[in-house]
């Protein structure tokens, strides 16, 4: 067993220069066989950021497993690090840590073997320059170039373009040069502000850390030197000003300070301020901190300010400059990285998280789907796992935000699967589609409460959820009647009734239904704007669905009730002879049979249909109805 | 002394991983046991939260066998802090009479470090608890994540973490389930004792070197903190000048000979080091190698 290295105490060095240059986060990825551990172990090596005892076991593994003789192997250094593989969690990203008197590193390594988009993105998300690995025996590759691709998009602009194992083309120049034209056309499509291309011998050494005289032909710094030197700076202090709300400090009545990581540009007191969203202005009045309160700050430091004047901003707020804001729309494009087993759903409610705020948000529109192998653009239903796709997002109320190009703070977000809590894809925003200072919702001289008011009624969406054959259409029915009869306006929605008008285009896949559901929501809550009592009869077996639905319409607005049989009892019903036809397979995708329910966990009503009449069920929502208010007793 | 770009930046992200969690949970609570790692921690969510306090409490899992100048320490520093410090020990074990003397080294972390943690978690009904582990440390920490997912009965699945990309941190939790926050993941050991020496932080005096009474044992220098240490007929109790690279259990924690007994000295042998490896002293398994292969097992 390798022991891990850590970090030798070089940065006190005497040598250490005037100013030293800021840390660096680097992404090392290329194919499995380019030699990035070997590279990864020859700069912790010639650097003598390795200890003794790692060296001695290294010396002892590599006359035993190693694949080069009396030399040391140092991909075992690296390999021995990661004794997880073994263990199957391969696929992650690890993190190393180096400093020279020069720099502090952070290294990102994404397993180059392991296809998996998942985790070279989040490698790539917090790196500023990544190394990509060649064999010059074998040229580019599907991998070079996904990996190239996938480093473009989360914002990665210097590329290190590492020709590897020259030793094993002769050191030959026309090799190297072949290899990096080919690189600048695969480039030429992506967003790299630099592209550096070094011929090196990870093996030998050779423009590792010192230049090699096996290629005097090459003029330019080696491998270590160039990063020493690389100036990434990302106009980090020039940029506009954005200063993420995290946390409110209410100390005391008198005190208040907003708490944030400045994600770019800089502020100073006295500065004019804006929240984003809301538009209020202030000044900025103190800059505290527990040493003594700063005059100034920029990017990246963390911050707590107070306001000159009280206003309003809360957690997910944006704060800038009045003249430089960043976008603030309900809906954008954004390339989404597809992180979980469950496929995207368009139309299906997750929760997004964009600087620091969580809010509802659904995919609208997938525009194509991205392959990161070959760049090419094709047209999809859905993305699954590893999958890139460029869509349509809609929020629940207008963010904040900034196009990720500009800022890679702003600019990013999350999506988390309301159920499982897992994270479903990372978020890179494109651009705005409606400015939300044109989307002000068309303003109505006659209101919801009007029309209601009219009809002398509270409108609701009675949204009935069960198997098929539970009972839900008729029970929908007797109450609607007994609305009817006590002067009540309604109207009926009815899953089979819907499938062949509305929504008779679509199928019975998940994502079909997901698309049935939020069309039906959407005219529920038309009809509830109408002042209608709204009865919904669906299977709905997703709760995220029911969720949507209930988002959309209003907590207060929207009653679930759940009409519970044992599926035992359903199938025995089966009164369309449903259950009969899917379990002798003739119908795909029928819940219960090849599809889950899910019930609900918090309905407003749960009512067993096997133990009582649908009429005695009937009365009871009706009672529950006039208990809740919705129907004057 | 201002900080180093790199320090400031370490420390910027410190700063914004816990008040994320303070923003984004209904009951956290930070993880102390005494070390560097942990001064660094609390001291940096001292800056996080000012002009107010953290808003959280200290937990310290108490074994019953730290050092006693660690205890003292403690206690003075929840004190000057003014912070509200629970201490928390294994009852059950301690009736058991677990005891690293008695027990295998497993059994008693078990018993008294995990096991113990486990219950104050419960008991205060927390739901996010930081910690001062850092990625560099261990080979395993080097893929855990910052925001690391704890199931309802606080196990981690290293298979199914969740990708932490950017800086944005899913802090949803399922029924009775928590997190464990690293804000150090990002951060070395070379990091902390510049930090510490930057902020002038304080530490306990065990990382100074000074005469202590040690016992030699399986090739490990232990601190006889106190009576209840149990010689063997051949042992005895010499005074050595040592210091600790880190602390933990008195019995399980080896110390090393040195001369450094200011923070500036402590770096300056760390530096040493590394210089000592840099001459190419480390052909074979000799003395020095194994020595180094001590300290690193006395360090975890």
């Amino acid at each position: 067993m390798t022991a891990p290295f850590i970090a030798a105490a070089e940065i006190l060095s005497k040598a250490q220069p005037s100013r030293p240059r800021p840390t660096l986060r680097v992404l090392t990825c290329g194919s499995v066989d380019d030699g990035k551990s070997t590279l990864v172990g020859r700069l912790l090596y010639e650097r003598q950021l390795i200890f003794d005892d790692q060296l001695a076991a290294l010396r002892s593994d590599s006359l035993r497993h190693g694949t080069l003789g009396e030399e040391i192997d140092f991909a075992l250094l690296v390999d021995g690090l990661e004794a997880e593989r073994e263990q199957g969690i391969t696929i992650d990203v690890a993190y190393r840590y180096f400093s020279t008197p020069a720099r502090s590193f952070i290294l990102a390594d994404a397993p180059g073997h392991e296809q998996y988009t998942r985790n070279m993105a989040t490698g790539a998300s917090n790196a500023e320059l990544a190394i990509l690995l060649v064999d010059a025996r074998k040229g580019l590759l599907t991998q070079t170039r996904r990996h190239a691709t996938i480093a473009s998009l989360l914002g990665v602009r210097h590329i290190v373009l590492a020709v590897n194992k020259m030793d094993l083309v002769d050191y030959d120049e026309a090799v190297f040069e072949r290899i990096v034209g080919e690189f600048e056309s695969v480039a030429a499509s992506l967003a790299f502000r630099s592209v550096e291309a070094i011929p090196i011998s990870a093996r030998h050494g050779d423009n590792v850390v010192a230049d090699s005289a096996n290629m005097p032909w090459r003029r330019g710094p080696s491998l270590l030197t160039y990063l020493e030197n690389a100036d990434v700076e990302t106009d980090g202090g020039e940029a506009p000003l954005r200063l993420p709300v995290q946390w409110v400090n209410r100390r005391s009545d008198a005190f208040r300070g907003f708490a944030g990581a400045i994600a770019s540009g800089r502020l100073q007191v006295g500065d004019e301020i804006v929240a984003a969203a809301s538009g209020r202005k202030t000044t900025i009045a103190r800059i505290v901190a527990m040493g003594g309160d700063l005059f100034s700050a920029a990017a990246p430091d963390s911050v707590m300010v107070t306001f000159a004047d009280e206003i309003d901003a809360s957690r997910g707020d944006v704060l800038c400059h009045p003249t430089t804001r960043p976008n603030v729309a309900d809906q954008f494009a954004a390339h989404l990285i597809w992180m979980s087993d469950d496929s995207l759903m368009p139309g299906r409610s997750y929760l997004m998280k964009i600087n620091g705020r969580s809010l509802a948000a659904s995919v609208t529109d997938i525009k194509h789907k991205l392959d990161v192998d070959t760049g090419a653009k094709s047209a999809a239903k859905t993305l699954s796992l590893n999958e890139i796709g460029f869509c349509n997002v809609a929020t629940a109320a207008p963010v904040a935000f900034d196009s990720y190009d500009e800022n890679r703070t702003t600019g990013a977000f999350i999506l988390i699967d309301r159920f499982s809590n897992a994270t479903a894809a990372a978020g890179i925003i494109a651009f705005p589609l409606r400015r939300a200072t044109n989307i002000h919702l068309q303003e109505q001289s006659v209101s919801k409460a009007t029309r209601a008011r009219l009809k002398h009624q509270t409108p609701a969406v009675l949204w009935f959820t069960g198997l098929s054959g539970a009972g839900k259409s008729t029970i929908a029915n007797l109450v609607e009647s007994k609305l009817v009869e006590r002067h009540a306006h309604t109207l009926m929605l009815d899953g089979d009734n819907v499938r062949h008008g509305l929504n008779k285009d679509l199928g019975f896949t998940e994502a079909d239904r997901v698309e049935n559901i939020r069309r039906v929501g959407e005219v529920a809550k038309l009809m509830v704007d109408a002042g209608l009592i709204v009865l919904c009869a669906f299977i709905s077996p997703f709760r995220a669905e029911r969720r949507m639905v209930r988002t959309l319409v209003g907590e207060q607005e929207f009653i679930e009730i759940f009409i519970d049989a044992p599926l035992d009892v359903c199938k025995e019903r089966d009164p369309k002879g449903l259950y009969r036809r899917a379990l002798a397979g003739e119908i795909k995708n029928f819940t219960g049979v090849d599809q889950p329910y899910e019930a609900p966990e918090f309905p407003e009503l749960k009512l067993s249909s096997a133990e009582r009449s649908a009429e005695a069920i009937a009365d009871q929502i009706i009672a529950y109805l006039e208990a809740n208010g919705t129907l004057g007793v | 002394m201002p900080l180093t770009p790199h320090l400031r930046r370490l420390e910027a992200e410190a700063v914004f991983i816990l008040r994320e969690a303070a923003a984004e949970f209904r009951r956290p609570v930070m993880l102390y046991s005494i070390g560097k790692d942990s001064s660094v921690m609390l001291h940096l969510a001292l800056k996080a939260f000012y002009p107010a306090k953290p808003p959280f409490p200290l937990l310290h899992v108490d074994t019953t066998w730290k050092f006693r100048e660690m205890i003292t320490f403690r206690d003075q520093t929840a004190a000057r802090v003014e912070m509200e410090l629970i201490v928390h020990t294994n009852e059950d074990g301690r009736k058991r009479g677990v005891s690293p003397f008695t027990c295998s080294s497993s059994a008693y972390t078990q018993a008294m470090k995990t096991e113990a943690l486990r219950q104050a978690l419960n008991e205060g009904g927390f739901d996010a608890a930081f910690g001062g582990a850092r990625r560099d440390e261990e080979k395993s920490r080097a893929k855990e994540r910052i925001f690391s997912h704890r199931t309802a009965s606080h196990g981690w699945d290293p298979k199914t973490q969740r990708p932490e990309l950017w800086r944005i941190f899913n802090t949803r939790l399922g029924a009775g389930e928590t997190m464990r926050i690293f804000p150090l993941s990002n951060w070395t050991e070379t990091d902390v004792w510049d930090y510490i020496a930057a902020e002038n932080i304080p530490v306990v005096p065990l990382y100074l070197a000074k005469e202590r009474p040690i016992v030699r044992r399986n090739g490990a220098f232990i601190m006889v903190d106190d009576e209840r240490f149990p010689l063997a007929p051949d042992e005895v109790v010499e005074s050595r000048r040592v210091r600790f690279r880190t602390l933990g259990c008195y019995p399980l924690t080896g110390a090393i000979e040195s001369e450094a007994d200011t923070l500036e000295a402590i770096i300056a042998e760390m530096r040493l080091a590394s210089t000592s490896e840099r001459q190419g002293r480390l052909i074979d398994f000799d003395e020095s190698a194994s020595m180094e292969r001590k300290k690193r097992e006395g360090y975890f």
